[in-house]
């Protein structure tokens, strides 16, 4: 294996590691959380998002890394974040925290394993078509919330802190 | 606060704290040892494992798909991430002693019964529908919701929302109607 592999490797099974102490892998917590009724997701992918952007934000203001936004394109965005909900909702598992259930016993993430890899099948073979048709809507490109809002990342930051913050004291009060 | 849930697990703020650190090394790691910033990302994994495997049957076919070659199909950083989710969560939870066989889910059981064939249709289907919208969204929860919400991309913003709104209205459809 090379150097990218084993870094791979390595990020992934600290990746597993928390995503299964989170108790964030099993079905019932992601359609508790479809349901309203379980806010442990929201609470793990919250705090991540809150802690990371800090590092990532600072790290590429100086320069060490670079950003890489995914496209706003709105027919994909729109139409493939529609889709996956659909999906996600029906299969219980998103594509991360499939392989996580599988490792810890939850063997039935097999069959949504398989589904996935079958969607990734035909959406080669539907590539061309999109290309053609949704893709081509319209693209906003690769862009960021404080280029877009003409508001620097340093004030976008608080905001998001602020809005988690309050909806953790939220999910505490009401027991979620 | 509990730092600990009931079954051994950690207080999901502090795994998801933990997470967020796990993403800034990943960013930095990336960067340095491998020249490009690489960010958590899961769903394009599929994609790479779906052209290995028709490479057997069909080669040609996926030299000529254009999404293959975009893809470019091959066992690389982002797929031993996938691999070593498995891992990491096999360790964890043999550790706590909270791995456990299971071939139906409760919730599942609740309103469905206890067939694992209508459980392994659901998976399936849902499991194409969702890939196939991950795909042309350009991410899943890890891609776009962790990794774009801490890199504050537009596009990662809504496709949260997409996912979660519509994500709640399939699951009320789907599963609200057991008496709870």
């Amino acid at each position: 294996m090379n150097t990218g592999q084993w870094l791979g490797l390595v990020t992934g099974v600290l990746f597993g590691f928390l995503l299964q102490k989170g108790r964030v892998l099993r079905f019932d917590k992601q359609i508790g959380a479809l349901l309203l009724k379980d806010m442990t997701i929201f609470k793990f992918m919250l705090s991540a998002i809150m802690v990371g952007m800090v590092g990532i934000l600072l790290l590429s203001n100086f320069g060490i890394i670079t950003l890489s936004h995914k496209p706003m394109n709105v027919g994909a965005v729109l139409i493939g974040g529609a889709l996956f909900g659909a999906g996600w909702a029906i299969m219980g598992f998103c594509p991360g925290t499939s392989l996580g259930a599988l490792g810890e016993g939850r063997w039935h993430a097999v069959f949504a394993i398989i589904g996935m890899v079958a969607g990734a099948a035909v959406y080669a073979e539907l590539y061309p078509f999109l290309k053609a048709t949704v893709l081509t809507w319209k693209d906003f490109g690769k862009i960021g919330m404080p280029e877009t809002l003409g508001i620097s990342q340093w004030a976008i930051l608080p905001i998001f802190w602020v809005g988690i913050i309050s909806l953790f004291f939220l999910f505490e009060k009401k027991k979620l | 606060m509990k730092w600990k849930t009931e079954d051994g697990g950690w207080s999901p703020y502090l795994a998801g704290a933990l997470l967020g650190l796990l993403a800034i090394a990943s960013v930095l790691a990336t960067t340095q040892l491998l020249g490009k910033t690489s960010y958590l990302g899961a769903s394009t994994t599929f994609v790479r494992a779906a052209g290995i495997l028709e490479q057997t049957i069909a080669a040609d076919h996926v030299v000529s798909n254009a999404y293959f070659t975009k893809t470019k199909v091959r066992v690389d950083w982002q797929f031993m991430l996938v691999i070593g989710i498995v891992l990491g969560a096999f360790i964890s939870s043999t550790m706590d002693k909270s791995f456990r066989l299971e071939s139906v889910p409760p919730t599942w059981k609740e309103r469905f019964g206890p067939s694992i064939g209508k459980r392994a249709v659901g998976a399936f289907v849902g499991g194409i529908i969702a890939m196939i919208g991950a795909r042309l969204a350009d991410g899943c929860p890890s891609g776009h919701g962790l990794s774009g919400m801490m890199q504050l991309s537009v596009s990662s913003f809504v496709a949260l929302v997409m996912f979660f709104g519509v994500g709640v209205l399939v699951a009320r459809i789907v599963y609200g109607r057991r008496a709870s």
